[in-house]
Formats: C-alpha cells, sequence, structure tokens
C-alpha cells in the first residue's frame, strides 16, 4: 500500500492484517466502564442528582396548586381533575428536561483532555455518547420516581399500572432520542451555556405549545395548528391516554415516528461530530 | 533546512525505526500546521521535538494518534498508517498531552480501571494493573482520592500511568512539564527515564531545551510546521559553532562598553554580544583559540580590564536562537561553566 510512497532506505514495512472489529462483547464493555465512570460523578457530586429530584416537586407543585383550580374548572371538575390531567403531561415532560442536561454535561466534558485519550484509545467511538445516554435515562427514571410519588401525594390515582409503566417507558424512548439532539449541540456549541441558552430556545415552545399542561382546544387556531405536529402533545397524549385512559393509538404512532426519525438523523450526526473534532 | 550529516557509526541509526512520518501536511485555513514534516523515530530511543508555541508540534503529535487526519503525507507507527488502519495503531500507542487527560471527578484508581477496562483488559487483570502502576508511579497512598485533589506531578504521574496500561509500543508524550515546577519536573523526567529503560520507544515533543538534553537522544527543530534541524544533541551544539566567551570586567561600569568593544570586533558575524546584567558579564560567541586570544587582545587595548573570563559550551536556547533567530519561550540558564581562564 502506501509503502512505496515512503522514500527514506529505513522504510518501515507496514503491517497488513484484518482491521479487528469490535464485537458486541467489546462494545458493551466498553460502554460499560464509562456507564461505570458517569455513575461514579454521581457518587462523588450527589449534588449533581439535585436538578433530577427537585424539578419534577417544584413543577408538580407549582402547577397544581397555582394553576390546577382555575384549569380544572374548564375541565369539567377542580383542582383534582387537573391533577389527572397534567400527571401524564409531565411524565412527559420529564423527558426533554433531563434531556436538556445531557448537552450542557457533555460540552463541559468534551473541552477536557480526557476526551483526547478516549479517542486515542481502541473503542468504538459511540461507546462514549451510548453512556453519556444511557446514565441520562438512569435520572429520567428517578426524576419520574420522584415524580409518581409526589402525584400520589397531591392525588393521583394509580388504577392502571401497565400504563403507567407504558408511559414511562415511552417517555424515557422519546427523550433518548431528544438526548441526541442535545448531544449534537453539546459536541458543536462553544460553551455550555450558549448550549444551554439554545437547549432553553428549543425547549420552551415545545413545552408549552403542547397539550402537557392544557387541553389546546382553548387556544388559537395557528397555535392548535403547532400543537397539533408537536411530538410532545403526542408523548403527553399517549401517556395520558395510558395512564388514566383515553385515545393512545394517534399519540402513540407519532411518538415513536418521531422517535425513530430523530435517533436515525441525531445520532450518526453526534458521532460523526464527535469523531471527526479536532 | 538545515541536515545535519550523521556519523555512519550512529547507535541510533542501526535500530529499526519506529515511527516513519514522511511529507506530512496539515493546515487549518491559512495557517499551515504541519507543512511537509520528515521525521524518524528509532526503537527504543526517544526523539525531541522542539520548537516554540505554535511550531506545530501539538498538531504532529495529534495526527500520530490519530486524532486528526492530516491533509497529506504518511504517518507509520510500528508498521500501522495513522490515517489507514487508525484502530490498529491506537493499540500501539500511549499518549499524554499537554494538559492532563485523566478524569478529575475519578479517583487514581478508577482512573486507571477504567481505561484497562477500555483496552479489553478483564476486571481481574485491569485491578491489578491500576495497582501496580500506582505502586510504580507512586501514587498509592493517593489512590483512592479524586485526582482533582492531586498536586500537579502527581496529575502528571497519573497521566503517564494511564498511558502506560496498555504496554504501548510508541509513547507520545505532549509537554509533559509545561507548567510544573523545576522538582516535580525532575520527578517527571526520572519516570520517563524509567520507561525508556523498559524499551518503549518515545516521541517527545517540548519548548525546554534542558528538557530535551536530560531526555532525548535525537532532536527534531521545527517552526512554523517546518524541520528546520535535526540530528544528535552534540551535533546539533557542534553545528552553531564552538564555544561561548563569559567576560566579566572588574569594573561594573565597564560592562556596555565591553559590550560595544566585543560588537566592534565582529568576531562571528552570527551573533553580537549579549549583556547578562544580573552576573555582571558579557557573553560573545567564538569559534577558536585564536578569536578567544584576539578578543583578550583587543579588550585590553581598549583600556578595560578583565576580572575574569570563561568558555562555556553553548546551551540549546543559544542554538536553538541561532537557528531560527527566535528566541525559545522559557529561558533556561546556561550549561555549566567547563574551563576557566584566570587572567
Amino acid at each position: 500500500m502506501s509503502a512505496t510512497t515512503v522514500t527514506a532506505p529505513a522504510a518501515p514495512t507496514i503491517k497488513v492484517e484484518a482491521d479487528p472489529r469490535i464485537g458486541l462483547r467489546g462494545h458493551l464493555r466498553h460502554t460499560g466502564a464509562l456507564v461505570r465512570r458517569n455513575l461514579l460523578w454521581i457518587k462523588q457530586d450527589p449534588e449533581s442528582m439535585f436538578d433530577a429530584v427537585l424539578m419534577p416537586i417544584v413543577f408538580t407543585l407549582l402547577f397544581v396548586y397555582v394553576f390546577g383550580g382555575s384549569i380544572g374548572q374548564s375541565l369539567g371538575g377542580g383542582q383534582d381533575a387537573y391533577v389527572q390531567y397534567v400527571i401524564p403531561g409531565m411524565v412527559a415532560m420529564m423527558s426533554m428536561n433531563i434531556a436538556q442536561g445531557v448537552g450542557t454535561g457533555f460540552n463541559e466534558d468534551f473541552h477536557k483532555g480526557i476526551m483526547d485519550r478516549f479517542r486515542s484509545l481502541p473503542i468504538g467511538r459511540a461507546s462514549v455518547l451510548i453512556a453519556k445516554v444511557s446514565v441520562e435515562l438512569l435520572r429520567l427514571l428517578v426524576a419520574t420516581t420522584v415524580l409518581m410519588i409526589v402525584a400520589v401525594l397531591v392525588g393521583f390515582d394509580i388504577n392502571n399500572w401497565a400504563g403507567l409503566f407504558g408511559a414511562i417507558g415511552l417517555s424515557a424512548l422519546f427523550g433518548s432520542a431528544i438526548m441526541w439532539i442535545f448531544l449534537v449541540l453539546g459536541v458543536t456549541m462553544k460553551n455550555a451555556q450558549s448550549v444551554q441558552a439554545m437547549g432553553f430556545l428549543v425547549m420552551m415552545p415545545l413545552q408549552f405549545g403542547s397539550s402537557i399542561f392544557a387541553p389546546t382546544q382553548s387556544m388559537p387556531g395557528w397555535l392548535q395548528n403547532f400543537t397539533e405536529y408537536n411530538p410532545m402533545s403526542g408523548l403527553a397524549d399517549a401517556a395520558r391516554g395510558l395512564m388514566v385512559g383515553g385515545p393512545v393509538a394517534h399519540g402513540l404512532w407519532v411518538t415513536l415516528a418521531w422517535t425513530a426519525g430523530l435517533t436515525l438523523v441525531m445520532a450518526p450526526i453526534a458521532i460523526r461530530k464527535f469523531t471527526k473534532q479536532s | 533546512m538545515t541536515r545535519i550529516d550523521k556519523t555512519p557509526d550512529n547507535s541510533t541509526g542501526s535500530r529499526p525505526v519506529a515511527v516513519s512520518v514522511r511529507g506530512l501536511v496539515k493546515h487549518y485555513g491559512e495557517t499551515k500546521a504541519l507543512d511537509g514534516v520528515d521525521l524518524d523515530v528509532h526503537e527504543g530511543t526517544v526523539m525531541g521535538v522542539l520548537g516554540p508555541n505554535g511550531a506545530g508540534k501539538t498538531t504532529l503529535v495529534r495526527c500520530l494518534s490519530t486524532l486528526i487526519t492530516p491533509d497529506a503525507g504518511t504517518a507509520i507507527v510500528a508498521g500501522y498508517d495513522a490515517v489507514k488502519q487508525p484502530r490498529q495503531l491506537r493499540r500501539v500507542i500511549g499518549l499524554t498531552g499537554q494538559y492532563a487527560s485523566v478524569d478529575e471527578k475519578l479517583s487514581g484508581r478508577e482512573n486507571l480501571y477504567m481505561i484497562g477496562r477500555l483496552l479489553d483488559l478483564s476486571k481481574k487483570e485491569a485491578r491489578s494493573r491500576a495497582d501496580a502502576l500506582l505502586e510504580r508511579f507512586s501514587l498509592t497512598d493517593a489512590a483512592t482520592r479524586p485526582a482533582k485533589t492531586y498536586s500537579g506531578g502527581m496529575r502528571r504521574r497519573l497521566d503517564l500511568a494511564a498511558s502506560m496500561i496498555g504496554r504501548p509500543h510508541v509513547l507520545y508524550l505532549d509537554e509533559p512539564t509545561t507548567g510544573l515546577d523545576p522538582r516535580t519536573r525532575n520527578e517527571v523526567w526520572d519516570e520517563v527515564k524509567s520507561m525508556v529503560r523498559d524499551g518503549v520507544t518515545v516521541l517527545l515533543t517540548t519548548q525546554y531545551m534542558e528538557e530535551a538534553e536530560q531526555l532525548a537522544s535525537e532532536l527534531t527543530v521545527i517552526d512554523r510546521g517546518k524541520v528546520i534541524a535535526e540530528g544528535g544533541i552534540e551535533e546539533l551544539k557542534a553545528k552553531v559553532g564552538g564555544r561561548t566567551l563569559r567576560i566579566r570586567p572588574a569594573d561594573p561600569l565597564e560592562l556596555r562598553p565591553l559590550a560595544h568593544a566585543l560588537d566592534d570586533m565582529g568576531l562571528t558575524g552570527i551573533a553580537t554580544s549579549t549583556v547578562d546584567a544580573e552576573s555582571g558579564t558579557v557573553l560573545v560567541p567564538i569559534l577558536s583559540d585564536e578569536q578567544l586570544t584576539a578578543v583578550v587582545g583587543a579588550v585590553t587595548a581598549r583600556g578595560i580590564t578583565i576580572g575574569s573570563i570563561a568558555t562555556e559550551l553553548p546551551s540549546l536556547d543559544e542554538v536553538f536562537l541561532s537557528i531560527t533567530g527566535q528566541k525559545a519561550s522559557a529561558p533556561q540558564d546556561a550549561r555549566p561553566e567547563l574551563e576557566e581562564v584566570a587572567v
């Protein structure tokens, strides 16, 4: 091969051997070692879990006690009716709120020397990103568990456990897709602050322009159109259907389609950007 | 480019080549970080790549460790092509970057264990290798503390240990002691020397002349992405020509008149005299004993009394200055005086 281009008399011969592909076990081992790293971080610095624990508490109390009464009336009940409405929405919301953190966290990590070491090791470079997504999913589950405990305390009735687990699973699945978007931002943007600002910009309209916090019927037409195509509405509707009853299929398909689409487009971009970055 | 002919019995020349770089080019927009670099590192030796900030040293290391892809040229490390066989190449190299590439939040032991696992050691192997390396780099006492609590020197040692986990064939040290105090620098040097004794081939980048003298057997001087000189340290020194005279006038007030007198002589044409006000001496390069005699005669003729006079071999700093016309960024002490001539 390129031995011909080497002109020095002491030209070394190039070894010709098959490229040793990393097998599935290898990928799992590498990802496992990196997941362990991220878990040790949490053990080292438990405060990093504060947002995952506090956010669901604050949001639930805020929405149920501040808006619950008046929105509940329009639902034909009171605050109790609103609890049944908003808690599944919150389960959906967690996916995006936790996913956003992965961008800032990875951006900080990315600019450190350790990334050069990872990239100079014979590992699949996607492992570094997949490990990050795995640990964030774990945070998502912690946040959702806290959310459900608060939910029960403010009067949410869990009458369909299978539906609840289904809703949480769907939210986690969609969250993992969103994480790839934030990983792309985390790899491309210069600093963590801009990642956070950008994340906020993406997140706000998607969360509030949806059926998460309130029914969309009273919104103006153009906004209803937006909520119609907003995947957060689909996820919230599906979660609501699964947890308290109602139509599931439409929301479920919308969510699954978005999940597949975002992952297929964003994951390769994130991995390529991470691999090529110098 | 200054090429110094190597003597045929050069001990490093007969060894096989572990790293071979030909015509390596890497541009960042208009900036030519590497502009056609050629370089050979022989098995079991230390190649010092010397150059000022921004010379392209780090870009070279990043190309050789597959972190970036060169625009042109070839780089072959332990028989693997950096562009075509990056995965195989990553198995045989170790990298210690300019900034400690360890996880600051993890303990020393966890850092090494993680890298062992990423290098496909079994859990048991990874654990025992981590402990052995902690022991070797004198980090056992700090093994369970997070790396961010380590001192600068401990962090570099942990970094070196991390690079050694995979028993690399070729080790890249990119400015391994930048920012360390002299005592810690010595510690790191000792570790590097012991790794070389174990037969590791090292490519060391540095802007410290003293570091290159301590560790490297051969040098490549690069500036603005180009190799401007190469050869053994002694060869490079010989090239700049002989010795430096350090003259102290008996009367400190005559320091500047003395310097002017020396400049008027135009001894070598390559460099003028330098006033070292701190030690009250003037430095001037000379090529021969005749010039030494001439200097003494001329200075005495001007009515300046010489307090003391000494000849020194040029420091690598001076070598560097004379090749690039640019001062290296970190001042280094001159070499100890070799002979004193009482006048």
